[in-house]
């Protein structure tokens, strides 16, 4: 019996209200585990309890019946049988009297309730008698919010679950709903409420039913919540919204038709007011309401309601149109939502009762004077603002009544069209059935906008209406639907009208006439269904003149630029709906004349534009990019041969290949499927400089080509697929091979300085073939094959100390791959390559022999030894880059070789050698350069390259290996500094500041204490040469990163003083602008490190700041007041202590 | 309220627009009115949470200066004619111009002509270098004037 005394226990510790709510929801826990593991019945714990459940102590009652419903709720999924169910709900109902054990009852009741009904349910009876006992004996209003809230759940789940059961008590159920509902202002309760009534409604839909006697009291409670309005937005409210609450109430209001007599009237009331919320809501209420009361109710206000909304759209529409380019398709700029929920009510109510409405817009009044209007003003602009907005009103109305239904359509066409056509000055006979014998002429005198903009609505309402339609209209069957016949019939003179409204107007045009002209042709060219409602005519018309505008007129940005979007636009359309007959004559008119602007050599219209223009229409389908794609590297191809010969060809070339990389191989990339294209491209370009290119003397301008070309040839490489980049490697390693003098057999046989020789004899168009595969080479995959690896690496060794970088990032993108790509095959390991690297004879700072060779070097390439170092140590920085980004140890070799050259002794080896071949009377310059290169490596080592080793070109990268190079390096370069001498420290300061330069800044951030001292060390080291002056700005990018960071601040407290004498001398740094700026935002940062350590420093830095003042730059003169202000902030005296 | 407001009911201006200048980093940077007005817009009046430049006491073209000879001129005009506050106005703007310029700057602060009914003396006590010394000695004016420059009311 231990378990009995157990739940007395239990039961004791929830009864018990001395303990704590914890305690409390524990017991009830426990409890309801027993029943739900079978060790307890539900009579057993109801036996158990009756003292509880009985006994006078009201607080003891209540809580013992509150344990038994809390229990009931826990065991919602757990069956039960019929018998206790109902007992249960017998008692529960019968408790529903006792007030002071109020919550428990409803709590109970609620739980069984909500019984599912594979565990048991309440029966139909019990339901019923509930809902008796709870007419009977409950006042809803006088409880407090929670009682109510369980009132009104109890209520709506009776309601939901037993509509049958509770129906039967009609008239009495209704009574008491309403009086229960009666002046509830809590939100959550409302929401209860509104859904309450809404059931309600619907269990008593008969219109002589119980509920219409009622209908008028039930909406007098409704009404007055109309519109909704929060005025204390609580805390605790927040999960209930003010639109949740009006779209619970709006289905309220629209539950049954039998509210109609009185919602409307209110609606139509709030409609007038001035809120605009009122006005929104009103609107929507409206559409929700005319929905479900139906036609016949509806139509008794459709006078009323009309002309409440015509003065909400008349009042509300935009008065100012945007004749942007972009508006152009631009689907209705953001628009009012009074406007928009206005229109949306209107098209509902046409499409519910389509005469009533259209004979009430047909005979409005407003709408006949602003037919009446427009003809008075000539032009858009000559229209007053009011009456623009009262134009653009009608124009949404009458576009909104002719999208409604084609019924409405053919009504507003035959009433409206016509009018207007009348206006323009445009017949039926000008044109029907022969649309040639006129399509010369043109109409003279300006046409008037309004019609001209009313026409464009009701065109666009007309096409989307088609567009929207399922069935594309066959021929002839529908032509009995008048709309289509005056659209066929009218459609040559309109055509005519819009072309003139943008060619006749001679000396005053405005954007308008552009605009109008331009949307108008724009939306009879994307009439769908073929040419059944546009005559290809027509049609091939509209193209020719817009055309003929993006050929033409370039001088009129205006409309050249809305001639090729409407151009685009009816490109997508004939994409979109698989126009095959459109097709056509959009590739014949406008693809081919587009395409062959790239290629004339005409120089009147300008370059830029016309690439636009070749772009634009490209987008616009993939068909017509291929097109378009296929006459861009024609002329390049075409140019290409050219190149040598003429500055102008270089230039197209250039221009050409910059957008073919920038815009068309990012536009493949996105489409899929095109790769074959790219793979062309580049082939084609191999064949082109196999074939036919003669090369001269380097001009610039050619050097330009090469370098686009090889940019071109990069990207166009990187996105194909494995497959695709062998064979172009292939083809490119076959014209290398074949047309050079090259001797790629025999390379690797010779000593370094011979083959040096035989290199160098190389022509100019040798050099071109070589870089560009050094371009292929750069951007190839992992898995890529790349044939004969060894004399490779000899050719570009050698290429690069001649100083070709194209060459040294075509090595380090080699080590960087070799042998990741999974391919066992290839003819040479990576260690192996490394070998040939390191050891080869060519390699100058390696090893004894050096001087020799290097001084045979310098006689092959003619070059100096200084260059010739430098060339090196740039080659070098990109093998290590390559090697340091896979994370492979020989990087270790790169970065010692340029340490070495960083110390003088490093480099006095070399140099003293060196003494015999060359005259040391430049010796110390010599120095310089050299390790300024040395230092510059770590730059190329660290930074991110967007010309080669990047994700783009599949570059192999290690997760975090800028911080391991960091790591290991960093306390390196601080002993070397420790140690060197006063010549080299600059440039080991420009090395370490390369570093922490390109670390990420969370890296350096965790080392801050380490790294500070060297940081500032560095900034006054080389504030003096102008040639650090980026590598100053850099490190004050870090410390100003470290400054803002919590962590940071904390580490560099203690070195607050240095860190501040070291910012007031950049203060005055002469070089650069954003150095100064940058130096006094660091001084605001430092500002807010601790009191103590500030202080001493304030009147240093406020003196020092005085000097910023006088900036000659405003920028710095305001991050100087700012910092000056924050500085005298920290003392309690003021600026002028 | 003890002591009623001096102007109980000012007429409040919209605030401009402010334009970012255009970045021309070669451009000439010389100190102009608008950068000066920049500085001063903001300032609070000492009677109400607007700025000087709502209650229109101040607008760019009432300022002039001259960044060869350094000199500094700046007409305000108080919202009405007898407004005590004039003074306390001419300090925060000699104090935040204090702030924001360097030393060689000679600042003049005056009433517009015909704004203020004691016109002449306002402008003596504004430009007197001691009287300004003394009033900011005075830790009431001081913190008044402080409480305007710093303030983030508006």
């Amino acid at each position: 019996m231990a378990e009995t005394s157990q739940l007395i226990q239990h039961i004791e510790s929830f009864v018990d209200s001395s303990h704590s709510p914890g305690q409390q929801a524990a017991s009830l826990e426990a409890i309801a585990s027993l029943l739900k593991n079978d060790q307890l019945t539900i009579e057993t714990l109801v036996r158990e309890m009756e003292g509880y459940l009985t006994t006078t102590d009201n607080i003891i009652r209540a809580r013992g019946i509150l344990l038994l419903g809390e229990v009931l709720v826990h065991l919602a999924s757990k069956p039960l049988d019929d018998a206790p169910i109902h007992s249960l709900i017998g008692f529960f109902m019968d408790r529903l009297a006792d007030w002071r054990a109020l919550r428990g009852a409803l709590v109970g009741c609620l739980a069984l309730m909500r019984r599912k009904s594979s565990g048991g349910m309440v029966s139909g009876n019990d339901a019923k008698a509930v809902a008796e006992s709870y007419l009977q004996n409950l006042q809803v209003q006088s409880l407090g919010q929670y009682e109510r809230k369980l009132c009104f759940e109890l209520l709506e789940s009776l309601l939901e679950r037993y509509p049958n059961a509770v129906a039967s008590l009609g008239d009495n159920l209704i009574y008491g709903i309403c009086e229960a509902v009666d002046g509830e202002k809590d939100p959550h309760c409302l929401m209860l409420t509104f859904h309450i009534i809404e059931v309600l409604s619907r269990l008593f839909p008969d219109p002589c039913g119980p509920l219409a006697s009622f209908a008028h009291d039930l909406f007098e409670i409704l009404g007055c919540y109309f519109p909704i309005h929060f005025t204390h937005p609580k805390v605790e409210d927040a999960n209930v919204k003010r639109d949740d609450l009006a779209k619970a109430l709006m289905l309220a209001f629209s539950s049954t038709p039998l509210f109609e007599p009185f919602a409307i009237p209110l609606l139509l009331e709030k409609l007038s007011s001035s809120l605009p919320s009122a006005k929104v809501d009103s609107l929507r209420y409206l559409s929700d309401c005319t929905v479900k009361y139906g036609v016949d109710r509806m139509a008794k206000h459709g006078e009323a309601i009309w002309s409440s909304l015509k003065d909400a759209v008349f009042t509300s529409v935009d008065s100012v149109l945007s004749f942007n380019p972009e508006s152009l398709e631009g689907l209705d700029l953001p628009e009012n939502e009074i406007a928009a929920e206005a229109l949306s009510l209107l098209q509902k109510l046409i499409v519910q009762n389509t005469k009533m409405f259209l004979d009430l817009i047909v005979g409005d009044e407003d709408i006949k004077m602003i037919f009446n209007m427009i003809s008075s003003y000539e032009t858009y602009h000559e229209i007053p603002p009011q009456s623009k907005q009262r134009l653009h009103a009608v124009g949404r109305i009458l576009s909104t009544s002719a999208k409604a239904s084609t019924l409405s359509c053919n009504r507003v066409f035959e009433c409206f069209f016509s009018q207007l056509m009348n206006i323009l000055g445009l017949s039926v006979r000008n044109s029907s059935g022969h649309p040639s014998s006129d399509e010369g002429i043109l109409i003279s005198k300006r046409c008037n906008h309004g019609a001209l903009y009313l026409s464009i609505e009701l065109l666009s309402a007309c096409r989307d209406l088609v567009a929207s339609s399922e069935t594309i209209p066959a021929a002839s069957a529908h032509t009995e639907e008048t709309w289509k016949y005056l659209l066929q019939n009218f459609s040559p003179s309109l055509t005519m009208a819009f072309c003139s409204a943008f060619i006749c107007t001679s000396e005053d045009t405005h954007n308008a006439d552009m605009y109008f002209g331009v949307k108008g042709l724009l939306i009879l060219a994307t009439f769908p269904g073929g040419y059944f409602l546009i005559p290809k005519t027509v049609f091939e018309r509209i193209l020719v003149t817009f055309v003929s505008i993006v050929n033409v007129d370039y001088s009129n940005t205006l409309l050249w630029k809305l001639a090729l979007k409407a151009l685009v636009q009816i490109g997508l359309f004939i994409e979109r709906y698989h126009e095959s007959e459109k097709e056509l004559s959009y590739l014949g008119i406008v693809v081919e004349r587009i395409v062959s602007l790239a290629s004339v050599d005409d120089f009147s219209m300008p370059f830029t534009l016309r690439v636009e223009a070749l772009l634009e229409i490209g987008t616009s389908g993939q068909s017509y990019m291929l097109k378009v794609v296929q006459g861009l590297e024609g002329t390049i191809y075409a140019n290409l041969s050219k190149v040598h010969g003429s500055t102008n060809s270089a230039e197209i070339v250039t221009q050409l290949l910059k957008c073919y990389s920038n815009k068309v191989i990012p536009w493949i990339c996105c489409a899929k499927g095109l790769e074959d294209v790219l793979l062309h491209f580049a082939i084609n370009i191999w064949n082109q400089i196999e074939n036919s290119m003669v090369f001269h003397a380097t001009q610039t301008k050619e050097r330009g080509v090469l370098d686009v070309m090889m940019k071109a040839m990069k990207l166009a490489v990187a996105s194909c697929s494995v497959e695709k980049q062998n064979i172009i490697v292939q083809k490119s390693y076959s014209i290398l091979s074949s047309s050079t003098s090259f001797p790629l057999k025999e390379l690797f046989l010779q000593e370094g300085f011979q083959i040096a020789q035989v290199v160098d004899d190389s022509s100019i168009r040798d050099e071109w073939i070589l870089s560009l595969f050094a371009a292929v080479i750069i951007a190839v995959h992992p898995r890529t094959h790349i044939p004969n690896i060894r004399p490779m690496l000899y050719l570009f060794m050698i290429t690069l100390l001649k100083g070709n970088v194209a060459a040294a990032q075509a090595l380090g993108s080699m080590v960087n791959k070799l042998g990741s790509g999974g391919q066992t095959s290839s003819d040479c390991t990576l260690e192996e390559a490394m070998d040939i690297i390191l050891n080869s004879s060519l390699w100058i700072f390696h090893n004894d022999r050096s001087p020799d060779i290097q001084a045979k070097m310098t006689v092959v390439h003619d070059i100096s030894c200084t260059s010739l170092q430098i060339h090196a140590i740039v080659g070098l920085a990109w093998i290590g880059k390559g090697l340091l980004m896979r994370g492979h140890e020989k990087v270790k070799d790169m970065t010692m070789i340029f340490l070495q050259c960083l110390q003088p002794s490093g480099v006095a080896d070399i140099s003293h050698q060196e003494k015999s071949v060359s005259e040391n009377s430049y010796e110390l310059d010599l120095h310089h350069s050299v390790m300024k290169s040395a230092a510059d490596a770590f730059q190329i080592l660290m930074g991110d390259s967007e010309l080669c080793l990047n994700r783009d070109f599949h570059a192999v990268i290690r997760p975090l290996y800028k911080q391991r190079f960091f790591s290991t390096m960093m306390p390196l370069l601080q002993s070397l500094v420790m140690k060197s001498e006063p010549l080299s420290r600059p440039f080991l300061f420009r090395a370490s500041a390369h570093i922490i330069m390109d670390t990420p800044l969370i890296v350096v951030l965790s080392d801050t204490k380490k790294i500070i001292p060297m940081l500032l060390d560095g900034l006054s080291a080389l504030s003096n040469d102008i040639l650090d002056k980026d590598v100053i700005y850099g490190l004050l990018l870090v410390l100003s990163g470290i400054l803002m960071d919590k962590n940071g601040q904390k580490a560099v407290s203690d070195s607050a003083h240095t860190i501040v004498n070291c910012l007031i001398d950049l203060i005055q740094y002469p070089h650069m602008m954003l150095v100064r700026e940058t130096a006094i935002q660091c001084l605001v940062a430092v500002s807010g490190l601790s009191h103590a350590r500030i202080y001493p420093m304030r009147m240093q830095v406020l003196r020092a700041i005085i000097k910023a003042l006088d900036d000659p730059k405003r920028a710095v003169r305001q991050e100087a007041v700012r910092c000056r202000q924050a500085w005298a902030s920290i003392a309690s005296r003021s600026l002028h202590s | 309220m003890t002591l009623g407001l001096i102007n109980a009911n000012p007429v409040v201006h919209a605030k401009k627009e402010r334009v970012a200048r255009s970045e021309d980093p070669h451009g000439d940077d010389a100190v102009d009115p608008l950068e000066i007005y920049d500085y001063v817009r903001d300032i609070r009046d000492p009677e109400h949470p607007y700025s000087l430049e709502q209650l229109s006491v101040l607008s760019e073209e009432s300022i002039t200066v001259d960044e060869k000879l350094g000199r500094i001129l700046i007409t305000f005009t108080p919202t009405i004619q007898h407004c005590s506050m004039a003074t306390v106005i001419g300090l925060c703007l000699r104090v935040k111009l204090m702030a924001c310029f360097p030393p060689h700057f000679k600042v003049d602060i005056k009433v517009a002509p015909g704004s203020h009914a004691d016109e002449e003396s306002v402008n003596k006590q504004l430009n007197d270098k001691e009287r300004v010394a003394a009033a900011l000695e005075n830790p009431n004016l001081r913190q008044l004037v402080d409480e305007c420059l710093y303030s983030n009311e508006l």
